[in-house]
């Protein structure tokens, strides 16, 4: 039982740092763009909202948590979706290939995150940010305490809980306003929704940007909750971008259903150290070695099943990847 | 008397029927000069050094001595052996993202004949045992995707990106088995040698280069000049316009992937026998998705290819040699290389459309 209540708490917040990663995607892909510059965005924004709190607490006179995260949050999300305007200005003004640019993107957020990381590491292998950690893993004083359903349920910092939030707001947005019908159009036909008088170029950027500001949030939740506010310099970031962008598949671009994804992602990533002890034997640790790629197998069947059925509603938007250019049609 | 009010747009954007090769040369030159120009700004904002000075260093990084040299070109052939590979399939439009994990499937299937069959198999055997498995195994992670979308259209982006956690999974297990009570895997047959490629020309990492030589010319004429690669180019550009000429689509696809998928294992071959001796889950190094760029931006022209890797190569070496010269770190790599990439890749619109602004119009 207590393996059990253990293993959760590792796979929750585990699964909001993907969510996080795949509700940006999830926006930015409806728009038709497919950046796989997740990876990198998470590392800008793991790495600004990092900074921003490291400098604030080592130089406030007084520092306050709720002024840190707000900073850091802010921060977070800027630099975030300064990389999202790069990746759309490339794709979406000069029309440059999707696929190629996000690649870039990936490559050149882990280099600025990982280039001044060093330097604010300054020597050493590894660097706290203590304030801005408990202010986000700041638990809810009451609920948490009570048993095992407090501890699973209630005992995480409030992004765990905003990114639930953050989920069904993007599924009424995407499903029950006009804005929301809009975008869809634009990823499903720009031409036709140009021809409606949507400005494509407006909504695949705006998309584009706020969900590259959503993903970011995910590396940021990585670095000060899930890492406990250390800094270190290590390609993890990079595998949890491309567990995000899995985990956009494995939702079939719904908002809704990336909660229970990631928490189920979470529990198969965590599945190799667990599930032994759990059920009462060890195994060798090459084993595990294989288990982890089980959420990778996972999204691969996804993909399949989704392809042979090619029910409608499981599609990825129709003109993905491509970019629009209005005397081409 | 009144004009019919026409709303003209300050600037439109046409698109070219085919830009000259001087306008393809002066968008490129100036994206790299461009791209020149921001890193400079980059390092002198950051560092305080003098960007000519640092530019200066960088070229050490590649010719400084001869081992340097040697370094840049042995990394030069596993990124083009990789961009080689790639060729075709992007050629056919198939996004193989796959690469990272084809080289590791080839890399592994090497090290595993090295390690078992090492003392038992003589020289030249052994050899083309590995070579063997290792190109089945690349292909093998190439096919899977493949089918899947020659058959039911299946994302080929997504499942090849997918394919590659599969192979670092497959390649942790192997070296955590292989390296047993020890806590690193270290060469492999470090006392026999065995499996080893020998120096050939007084230069130990000669028959990689050699062979990727050879793949340069033999790709290039095979999409070139060949039925085959008439055949990807057609499917690359309309698969219904293939299908009318009877072109069997799908066995085009999984065919071009089995290639493309054969050359990425070979490439694991080269770097476990002929540069590592050894197996981890970096072996591929993330050359395979430094070669997607490669292959897009030449354009699937193999010597286009071997002039970027070379362009990547000293840019990677060169921030290397800043960063030990100037106390930086190695990262600075990765910006400098995203940098110039996302000059290029803009420069590719300059390249296909063409921008008229408003008073240009006006005058005629």
């Amino acid at each position: 039982m207590s393996n059990l209540i253990a293993w959760i708490i590792r796979a929750i917040p585990f699964g909001t740092i993907i969510m996080y990663g795949a509700m940006g995607e999830i926006l930015t892909e409806k728009s038709g763009n497919l950046n796989l510059g997740v990876p990198g965005i998470m590392y800008l924004g793991g790495f600004a909202g990092f900074a921003s709190a490291f400098y604030y607490e080592n130089n406030a006179s007084a520092p306050n948590g709720a002024v840190c995260v707000l900073l850091s949050l802010v921060c977070c999300v800027a630099a975030s979706m300064l990389g999202g305007l790069i990746y759309s200005f490339l794709t979406i003004t000069l029309r440059a290939n999707q696929n190629v640019t996000g690649l870039a993107l990936t490559t050149f957020g882990m280099g600025i995150a990982n280039f001044f990381g060093v330097f604010i590491l300054n020597g050493k292998s590894y660097t706290a940010a203590p304030l801005a950690n408990s202010a986000y893993a700041h638990k809810l004083p009451f609920l948490s305490g009570l048993g095992a359903v407090g501890q699973t349920v209630f005992g995480y910092g409030f992004l765990v809980y905003a990114a639930i939030v953050l989920a069904v707001a993007l599924h009424l947005f995407l499903n029950r306003t006009r804005v929301g019908l809009n975008l869809r159009a634009v990823g499903e036909n720009p031409a036709t929704a140009d021809a409606a008088g949507i400005s494509v170029t407006r909504y695949k950027y705006l998309a584009t940007c706020v969900g590259a500001g959503i993903s970011g949030i995910g590396g940021m939740y990585y670095v000060l909750d899930y890492n406990s506010g250390i800094w270190a310099t290590t390609g993890q970031i990079e595998a949890l971008g491309w567990l995000a962008v899995a985990l956009v598949i494995f939702t079939t671009w719904r908002p809704l259903n990336a909660v229970w994804g990631a928490y189920l992602f979470g529990v198969l990533y965590w599945l190799y150290q667990f599930l032994p002890s759990l059920l009462g034997f060890t195994v060798a640790s090459y084993v595990t070695d294989l288990v982890q790629m089980v959420p990778y197998v996972v999204t691969i069947v996804v993909l399949i099943v989704g392809s042979l059925h090619r029910k409608k509603e499981n599609q990825p938007p129709a003109h993905l990847g491509l970019a629009y250019f209005r005397e081409e049609r | 008397m009144s004009d019919i009010q026409i709303k003209e747009p300050l600037i439109r954007v046409v698109k070219r029927d085919q830009a000259s090769m001087r306008q393809k040369i002066a968008a490129r030159g100036a994206a790299i000069l461009l791209a020149l120009v921001l890193d400079a700004l980059f390092i002198f904002f950051v560092t305080g050094l003098n960007p000519f000075s640092v530019y200066g260093v960088m070229f050490q990084g590649t010719f400084g001595t001869k081992v340097r040299f040697s370094w840049a070109v042995r990394d030069l052939v596993s990124l083009l052996c990789v961009g080689i590979a790639l060729a075709p399939a992007f050629k056919m439009k198939f996004w193989n993202v796959g690469a990272e994990g084809q080289v590791l499937m080839g890399g592994l299937m090497t090290a595993l004949i090295m390690v078992y069959w090492g003392d038992r198999l003589p020289a030249p055997a052994l050899f083309a045992v590995m070579l063997l498995t290792s190109v089945a195994a690349g292909a093998v992670w190439g096919l899977v995707p493949a089918f899947f979308k020659a058959r039911w259209k299946t994302n080929e982006t997504l499942f090849t990106l997918m394919m590659n956690y599969v192979a670092t999974s497959f390649v942790a297990c192997a070296v955590n088995i292989m390296r047993g009570q020890a806590s690193s895997l270290g060469k492999l047959n470090m006392g026999s040698h065995a499996g080893w490629f020998p120096t050939v020309f007084g230069q130990r990492y000669n028959i990689n280069i050699i062979v990727v030589l050879i793949l340069t010319f033999a790709m290039y004429f095979y999409l070139k000049y060949t039925k085959h690669g008439y055949e990807i180019s057609v499917v690359g550009e309309s698969e219904n316009t293939a299908r009318y000429a009877g072109i069997n689509v799908a066995k085009v696809i999984m065919r071009t992937m089995a290639i493309s998928g054969a050359v990425s294992g070979l490439c694991g071959f080269l770097i476990v026998c002929g540069r590592d001796q050894t197996i981890s889950t970096t072996t591929a190094g993330g050359n395979g998705f430094t070669a997607i760029i490669v292959a897009w931006l030449a354009k699937f022209n193999t010597f286009y290819m071997a002039l970027i890797s070379f362009l990547l190569v000293f840019l990677q070496k060169g921030a290397a040699e800043i960063a030990s010269a100037y106390s930086l770190n190695d990262y600075a790599a990765s910006i400098i290389t995203g940098i110039i990439l996302f000059c290029i890749l803009g420069s590719e619109f300059f390249i296909n459309y063409r921008v008229i602004f408003r008073r240009e119009r006006r005058a005629k």
